[in-house]
């Protein structure tokens, strides 16, 4: 393999390499240091004078003395079933100790886009034992779920909690987990680790890591790594896959990094113009294949920076997404765990989930009516602030305090707590039966006649 | 000598890649021709030239691809194949059939496979509606084929001259075989070819004056869009707009409905794809999918193909329009367009204008819009292209560039409301925000075809909902209780139309779909019941008694029954029992 020796500029990541040969856009590329060491790196620009490299690593010890190999090849991993109970690093090196991955396949990180005409249609409804959840926000397989959180709340709890109770309810089928962290502190890291190995979560999981102090620019490739892994796990042995991807604030920071390095024209707050296709083709890499018995179910985490929703990170992450579960500071702070706001949280794909044949015939209008009643509840708050309780009229006291129900017993639960589905819903009924009849307009005479507490309990008496 | 010439030029070789736009030099180029690069034969299409440089974007991933790999002008631009076997299709951006796409190269979309729109080996029957001796136009319709339970009329392409039939032929044909001789030699098969960035010529564009009936209460209600008109839905995410533009595929009364999913979600366009065969067009009982063209270019697959995806879509609604049919296209999202013009305007290296948006932006927003319309086609007859573009605002927030300019082009507005959509008011669309400026034009329409009192009792929502937006100020600062008593009444009826009218269960067997009819039927219930109210307070019947009437309560109910007429009776009936005893009570 040829090496050149005509690096002629470096900046941050980036090295640029002049006088080549045709090179290939997108091809791995070694630069060899004086002593020997190797750094992997990937061609962002490529023409007859210049060849631009981005390094996944420091450029740290690189210089005009350092050779340059172009592999020929865009970048490919080395995949295979031994990878289940296996810590690898952000670049996709183990590092627990043990040897090598052996590989079955060698595939391309990039991914190519599933045809929409081969996705099989998300139907299977995921249990995750959390009302707000299953209740409202249903996940089903094949869905790309994120959780928008913010520094300092329980985010990390959150996505643990929905890796250990996920199941699809009677069914027995192969799983797995693959769990990318990037830029997440060591802390956290081991905080997620030690669960696993708690719950023997990770003989069935595949961890990457990329920690807060490895270079920033492997980030880029560590989702990649870690969906590629999941494709194969899901549509080559057909596993159905969860995908934990964390931070991916992180991410878009060193997608912004290199951004700038390039000299690029940035787009809103300085990131790239390109966030929304880089974003897309990291979260689309979720769902089924029509004949394929595995799914890839994606649950990105992001922090929102200053709690803002309109960030272009969870702005574009929205508009991309399936949906989003809103992690809420306020109920944080009123010690409700999980604090998970319900007003702004949706899950798109919840009603291909839901329903008769997959939890209960009630579902929706039961959600529906819920999410009615709390949202007015939580707008009266505000009044009452101001005029206080006794100038509401019984109707809205009735729904402020529906509020208050509904975060103190729907909301609120335990870390190690799973509610079946059933659960969810009859407690969804027993909360709204505080409200008078007619008032649940949402939902139609023969559910409330066959679900509601009042009318359960006559007709047994009966 | 000259012959090779040509040939020569129309060779080039790569000289830079970096990301979906790369240079080409000595290539022999004109703007927006379709070219072939690198070994694999990636399609691009030149979009700036320069010096000896040709910049092209590609319409297929560029990995692995190297600088000295040859690029080919194929002197064409970017057109799409128009002919019988549209209609069920689902094509990617640039009218590659996703499900051709399936068999040559497995589940994940792999790149420089070609594939032609329209099926060339298909034969139709062709039944001539012209004859030997008869002087045709372009555009004239040269005979039919039954493509789905929708007629496809072959027509003489627009770009033509007139001629005379010498030969017709009738018979089961391939798009590609002759069906039609002219006097002078020309020979035309069913098939014909159109530049998608180029409007298809019509005979001239008129004014709309008839409603595109969709069965959203909201919709046809409050904020009706016309046949041949442009409507603009922006929202943040999660408020709604796919679930609109689907509905608005699904129930729309339009004949032919083209949508475009542009750079949006796989799923979604998957749950497209399954629901629509299983749906039924409430007119004619044929499955949905018999009327409609998907184009689906998701946001991870190629961004310059995203670009072209909406051109694409609107061509192919052109050809229909042309053959005297009402269609109406959706483009989810056109925020996904605009954001590819900036993608690759970036990587030009053009000078940004506002939010990085190309300067251009406008000006293609308001071409794309402009293709919108009735018309008279070439043929006399009268078709129409309705256009309804979702728009995806940054963070919902309606000043940035994409909606403004699609807000300076478009008649009907209807905003999206996150506000609304939290406490799951379906449609959310914000009722004081949103606008038609339609309403003049159907006037007449209403009048004649729902009743002569049905633009007074719009009206009169209108007034209501306004009125409560007014008194919910107050009531933000001191308490419904602190209301005078008539208001109150007003807090009351606008919550019923708010949550009887506006409110539409998009998932509900019955309410999905809600027609003129009953729309008018149920506003008219909710109006009675005011009447009665405003009567009943004048004669000193308390609010809370008011409220209290127990017969409202079953008027929701109303939504959910098919045959709703003998329980709206009775419910009206019971209203007016309950009113007369609070009012001689009083």
């Amino acid at each position: 393999m040829k090496e050149y020796r005509t690096i002629t500029k470096i900046a941050g990541p980036l090295v640029f390499v002049e006088k080549t040969e045709p090179i290939a856009y997108q091809e791995l590329v070694n630069v060899v240091l004086s002593d020997g060491t190797i750094k992997r790196g990937q061609v962002l620009d490529t023409s007859d004078e210049l060849v631009v490299v981005q390094i996944f690593e420091t450029t740290t010890g690189i210089g005009r003395d350092s050779g340059v190999r172009f592999t020929g090849e865009t970048i490919k991993m080395p995949v295979g079933h031994e990878m289940l109970g296996r810590i690898l690093s952000g670049g996709g090196k183990p590092i627990d100790g043990g040897p090598e991955i052996v590989p079955e396949k060698r595939l391309d990180i990039t991914g190519a886009a599933i045809n929409p005409y081969a996705r099989g249609m998300p139907a299977d409804f995921i249990q995750t034992g959390i009302s707000t959840i299953d209740g409202t926000n249903t996940l089903v397989r094949g869905q790309k779920l994120p959780i928008f959180s913010a520094a300092g709340l329980p985010h990390n709890n959150v996505a643990l909690q929905i890796a250990r109770q996920a199941k699809v309810p009677g069914s027995t089928e192969n799983f797995a987990v693959v769990f990318a962290a990037m830029g997440i502190t060591k802390e956290e890291a081991n905080y997620f680790m030690q669960d696993f190995e708690r719950t023997g979560a990770l003989e069935r999981a595949v961890v990457f890591l990329n920690l807060a102090d490895d270079p920033a620019v492997e980030r880029i490739i560590t989702p990649r790594l870690a969906l590629t892994t999941a494709e194969y796990l899901a549509f080559e042995l057909g596993m159905h896959v969860l995908v934990i991807l964390t931070d991916m604030t992180n991410y878009c920071e060193a997608l912004r990094q290199i951004g700038a390095a390039r000299e690029e024209v940035p787009g809103r707050r300085g990131y790239p113009g390109y966030m929304y296709t880089d974003l897309a083709c990291i979260y689309e890499r979720a769902g089924m294949i029509k004949g394929k018995k595995g799914s890839v179910t994606q649950i990105p985490i992001l922090t929102m920076p200053g709690d803002d929703i309109t960030h272009p990170i969870p702005d574009l992450t929205g508009y991309i997404t399936e949906g989003q579960i809103v992690v809420s500071r306020e109920l944080h702070r009123k010690g409700i765990y999980p604090p998970i706001n319900v007003l702004p949280s949706l899950s798109r794909l919840m009603n291909l989930g839901i329903g008769k044949g997959h939890t209960r015939e009630d579902h929706k209008k039961v959600s529906d009516q819920m999410y009615a009643g709390y949202a007015e509840g939580n707008d009266l708050r505000g009044l009452v602030a101001i005029v206080g309780k006794d100038a509401l009229s019984e109707r809205d006291r009735l729904l402020l305090e529906f509020a208050d129900l509904f975060e103190n017993r729907f909301v609120r639960q335990g870390y190690d707590e799973d509610r079946t589905i059933e659960d969810t819903l009859n407690l969804g009924w027993e909360i709204l039966s505080t409200l008078p009849v007619e008032q649940l307009t949402r939902i139609d005479r023969d559910l409330i006649n066959k679900y509601h507490p009042k009318f359960r309990a006559g007709a047994k008496k009966e | 000598m000259k012959t090779e010439k040509t040939k020569e030029a129309k060779k080039g070789v790569l000289k830079r890649i970096a990301g979906p736009v790369v240079t080409a030099v000595n290539l022999d180029a004109h703007m927006y021709d379709v070219v072939k690069v690198g070994k694999e034969a990636l399609m691009g299409e030149v979009i700036k030239i320069q010096g000896d440089n040709t910049i092209i974007q590609v319409y297929e991933d560029t990995s692995g691809i190297r600088p000295g790999e040859p690029v080919i002008n194929t002197g064409l631009s970017l057109s799409v194949e128009l002919g019988p076997g549209l209609l069920t299709s689902i094509y990617d951006g640039i009218q590659r059939p996703l499900a051709v796409l399936v068999e040559k190269m497995g589940n994940f979309i792999e790149r420089g496979v070609t594939a032609p729109g329209l099926s060339h080996t298909k034969k139709w029957t062709f039944k001539p509606l012209v004859k030997a001796g008869d002087k045709i136009e372009p555009g004239s319709i040269l005979g039919e084929v039954q493509e789905t339970n929708i007629v496809h009329r072959v027509m003489l392409p627009p770009n033509v001259k007139a001629g005379v039939v010498k030969t017709i032929r009738s018979g089961d044909f391939t798009i590609d075989e002759i069906i039609c001789i002219l006097e002078d030699g020309r020979e035309y098969p069913m098939i014909q070819r159109w530049p998608v960035r180029v409007p298809r010529p019509v005979r001239e564009k008129k004014n709309p004056t008839i409603p595109l009936i969709t069965g959203q209460r909201i919709l046809d209600g409050l904020f009706p869009i016309a046949k041949g008109g442009t409507a603009a839905i922006p929202g943040p995410f999660g408020s709604g707009k796919t679930v609109t533009q689907q509905q608005l595929a699904k129930w729309s009364d339009a004949e032919i409905v083209v949508y475009i999913g542009c750079g949006e979600r796989g799923n979604e366009m998957t749950e497209v794809l399954t629901e629509f065969p299983s749906l039924e067009d409430p007119k004619s009982g044929k499955p949905l999918m018999e009327r409609t063209v998907l184009i689906a270019n998701t946001s991870n697959m190629p961004v310059a193909a995203r670009e072209a995806s909406v051109y694409t879509g609107i061509t192919i609604a052109e050809y229909f329009r042309d053959m005297g049919y009402d269609v109406s296209l959706m483009a989810d999202s056109t925020s996904r367009w605009a954001e590819a013009m900036r993608e690759i305007s970036s990587r030009l290296e053009e000078m940004p204008g506002e939010e990085g948006y190309p300067a251009y932006l406008a000006a293609r927003l308001s071409e794309f819009y402009e293709r919108a319309g009735l018309v008279e086609t070439l043929n006399g007859a009268s078709g129409s292209v309705s256009v309804i573009g979702a728009v995806s605002p940054p963070g919902g927030d309606f000043s940035e560039p994409v909606t403004q300019n699609t807000l300076r082009i478009v008649k009907v507005f209807w905003a999206l409301d996150a506000k609304l959509s939290q406490r799951r008011h379906f449609p959310a669309i914000n009722w004081l925000n949103s606008y038609s400026l339609y309403l003049d034009a159907l006037h007449d329409w209403y009048d004649k075809e729902v009743s002569p009192d049905w633009n007074k009792i719009r009206s009169w929502a209108m007034e209501v909902l306004q009125k409560e937006a007014e008194l919910q100020e107050i009531v933000q600062l001191v308490g419904s209780d602190a209301l005078p008593e008539s208001e109150q009444v007003t807090i009351e009826v606008a919550r019923m139309i708010r949550e009887i009218f506006l409110q539409q269960n998009a998932y509900d067997a019955v309410d999905t779909f809600c027609d003129m009819k009953k729309q008018y039927d149920m506003l008219k219930a909710i109006k009675l019941f005011a009447d009665f109210a405003y009567a009943a307070q004048i004669a000193g019947v308390s609010p809370s008694q008011i409220i209290a009437v127990k017969a409202k309560n079953e008027l929701p109910q109303i939504k959910f029954i098919k045959d709703y007429k003998p329980e709206l009776a009775k419910i009206e009936k019971e209203m007016d029992a309950e009113f007369n005893t609070l009012r001689s009570a009083a």
